[in-house]
């Protein structure tokens, strides 16, 4: 069935793209095998296989079979389809090969492989050791492990608004939101959308994760405006606490453990406590760090700032309760 | 089982890439098309079995594969491949960015992101709206910088390594095999020789690395780890440890690998880790304070208690 389909596919594309003229629905029909007798089965079965061509990417144009009559009839103009001349070199082909295999199991693999594999078929010229056997090197990887991304990429690449349940930071309760979708950026591995919010009528960033449940376009291809000198990355940015170190918090290091204390933290022996060491370190959020410290348990101790001593103690406590 | 659309992509890019070589060899087509030779001899025969009928019955794709050969004589309309889609250009040209921003070979990636450009034309634009950010500190930049030249130079290295579930430092030889960037962090993998296995080294848990004047001997028998399909992978013999996790903590379940995850009342979180160690999920309980509690196993509960104990006793 499948294996008819291909073929009947595959006829169409052969026969249009060498037409110059516009062929109708009946003139395809009589070149190409596998459509039925009856005029409704065929009607319908024609309009899937358009769809499916479409789909594919195939520019199926449509305009007058003849100049007397007002038949619709379709081609493919080569120059639409075709991709254009292109040569690889051995090096560019290792290179492609290996950003072919970085979307790992996720909506754009098949996308980046299916692209790799057009242009190598359009360029021989990468052939050869190098195409066959990358190089070592560095081999990034991105996946897409949230159900969020698939349409919003969709959303991102067509401009359409879309609207999503998300549960925020800290928070019991998921908002329903609507966003006119301006991009997605993948920061330290976790992927965010960011866009126009209507609701809050206000840029927003939200964390594809905290996305829970389907994601709906809720508008037409193109219906979404960027606004001009959008930079998404700095939206993503902005929204991170900057890292002052402005506060020094003083330490009693058990000797030997915490290497990560002791590596930056510029050691001395404490004369009081035989055993311990006595390290100062810079932090920024006393919260964070006292989380960061709590971590390492008896091996050591915080001698001040008070404020991250009481952390410290809090943490421990809360761990205890 | 590939759906008809699939194939019918993958002919259309099949077709021309013999017919741009004349005559390939059918098991190397077959390797780069990932398919088996059995599916690849499935579409060559489909392909030639075109026909169109009117107005004059003719075969279009003329083409024959025999002694591990395929050669095609005339593949008409269809000799170049179709233009890339939008999803198409777009996938790649993220991904040769962000090979490009993780040091990869610079000038050829420049070199091909320009080709591609230029041949998706307006397909590509989608891709500036994906944008990909890796942080890496100039310390692991020069890390990585190291590692890089020892792979091309095939040498081995001398890491010393921060083993973060143990808070110990570890000295050991390593012959480099690759490095990876998952999950936004740059990794080593290489054949560790003091666990003579493969291991993979977090670039920014190597305190120190020196490139040693011996060649790296990388054993047959190792294997690259298969990355895509996630990178920590339990055994069975692990200890799952479940934790209750308040609305504040629920972005560990983002961080660690969860065996599983489960919504509570009131936006808490249920996670189940497995770990062959539990010393650093005691560790975890302690840094998330009152936002987590250890369910089970309750020995590890105890020992979380314990340790709480010991540690406020310094306190006092």
């Amino acid at each position: 069935m499948s294996k008819r389909r291909t073929e009947r596919l595959l006829s169409i594309v052969v026969l249009l793209l060498s037409s110059r003229r516009y062929l109708t629905a009946e003139q395809i029909r009589a070149a190409v095998s596998g459509y039925p007798e009856e005029q409704e089965a065929f009607k319908r079965m024609f309009e899937r296989d358009k769809e499916e061509l479409r789909d594919l990417g195939i520019p199926l144009e449509t305009g007058r079979a003849t100049p007397v009559d007002d038949d619709l009839g379709y081609r493919i103009s080569r120059q639409d389809y075709e991709l254009p001349e292109i040569h690889l070199e051995p090096d560019e082909a290792a290179v492609l090969g290996i950003a072919s295999r970085v979307w790992q199991s996720a909506e754009l693999a098949g996308a980046a492989t299916g692209a790799a594999l057009k242009l190598r078929a359009a360029s021989r010229d990468g052939d050869g050791d190098a195409a066959a056997s990358p190089p070592l090197g560095i081999q990034p990887r991105l996946s897409t492990q949230e159900p969020a991304f698939g349409p919003l990429w969709e959303a991102v690449r067509d401009r359409r608004p879309v609207t999503f349940s998300h549960l925020a930071s800290g928070r019991s309760e998921a908002t329903k939101r609507t966003l006119e979708p301006w991009g997605v950026v993948n920061r330290r591995g976790h992927w965010y959308v960011a866009g126009y919010d209507r609701m809050r009528e206000a840029p927003r960033v939200f964390r594809l994760s905290r996305i829970t449940g389907p994601v709906k376009l809720a508008g037409p291809a193109g219906s979404v405006k960027v606004p001009e000198g959008t930079d998404v990355r700095d939206l993503v940015k902005d929204w991170d606490k900057p890292l002052t170190y402005d506060s020094t918090a003083s330490l009693r290091v058990r000797a030997g453990a915490v290497p990560t204390l002791h590596r930056y933290g510029n050691p001395k022996p404490d004369p009081a406590h035989p055993g311990w060491d006595l390290i100062t370190r810079k932090y920024s959020d006393p919260e964070w760090y006292a989380g960061y410290l709590a971590w390492f348990g008896p091996d050591v101790v915080v001698l001040g700032p008070p404020e991250l001593r009481e952390a410290v103690i809090r943490h421990l406590k809360g761990a205890l309760a | 089982m590939v759906t008809s659309a699939e194939r019918l992509r993958r002919l259309l890019a099949l077709v021309p890439y013999v017919a741009t070589r004349r005559v390939v060899s059918l098991p190397e087509t077959a390797r780069t098309f990932g398919m088996t030779e059995r599916e690849l001899i499935d579409d060559l025969n489909l392909a030639w079995c075109v026909e169109l009928r009117a107005p004059e019955p003719y075969c279009p794709i003329d083409l024959s594969y025999e002694d591990g050969e395929i050669s095609i004589s005339q593949a008409e309309s269809i000799a170049r491949p179709l233009r890339l889609a939008a999803d198409e250009a777009s996938a790649l040209l993220v991904a040769l960015r962000m090979l490009a921003e993780a040091g990869g070979d610079r000038d050829a990636v420049n070199r091909l992101i320009a080709k591609i450009e230029s041949a998706a034309g307006a397909a590509g634009a989608a891709s500036s709206q994906v944008t990909i950010q890796q942080f890496d500190s100039p310390r692991v930049r020069r890390v990585a910088a190291t590692l890089s030249g020892a792979l091309t130079a095939g040498r081995r290295v001398h890491l010393r390594h921060y083993v973060w579930s143990r808070d110990e430092d570890t000295e050991r030889d390593v012959d480099p095999m690759r490095l990876l960037v998952v999950e936004g962090r740059t990794y080593l993998e290489g054949w560790c020789r003091r666990a003579e296995s493969v291991r993979l080294f977090r670039l920014d848990r190597v305190v120190e690395v020196d490139v040693l004047d011996v060649p790296a001997e990388v054993p047959e028998e190792a294997e690259p780890r298969d990355v895509d399909a996630g990178l920590f992978r339990p055994s069975e013999t692990d200890v799952l440890a479940e934790l209750e996790l308040g609305p504040e903590a629920r972005w560990i379940a983002e961080s660690y690998p969860c065996e599983s995850v489960t919504e509570l009342p009131d936006g808490r979180l249920r996670i189940g880790l497995r770990t062959p160690d539990t010393t650093w999920v005691r560790r975890l309980a302690l840094r998330l304070g009152e936002d987590a509690r250890v369910v089970s196993p309750p020995e590890l509960a105890d020992d979380v208690r314990a340790t709480a104990a010991a540690a406020l006793a310094q306190y006092d």
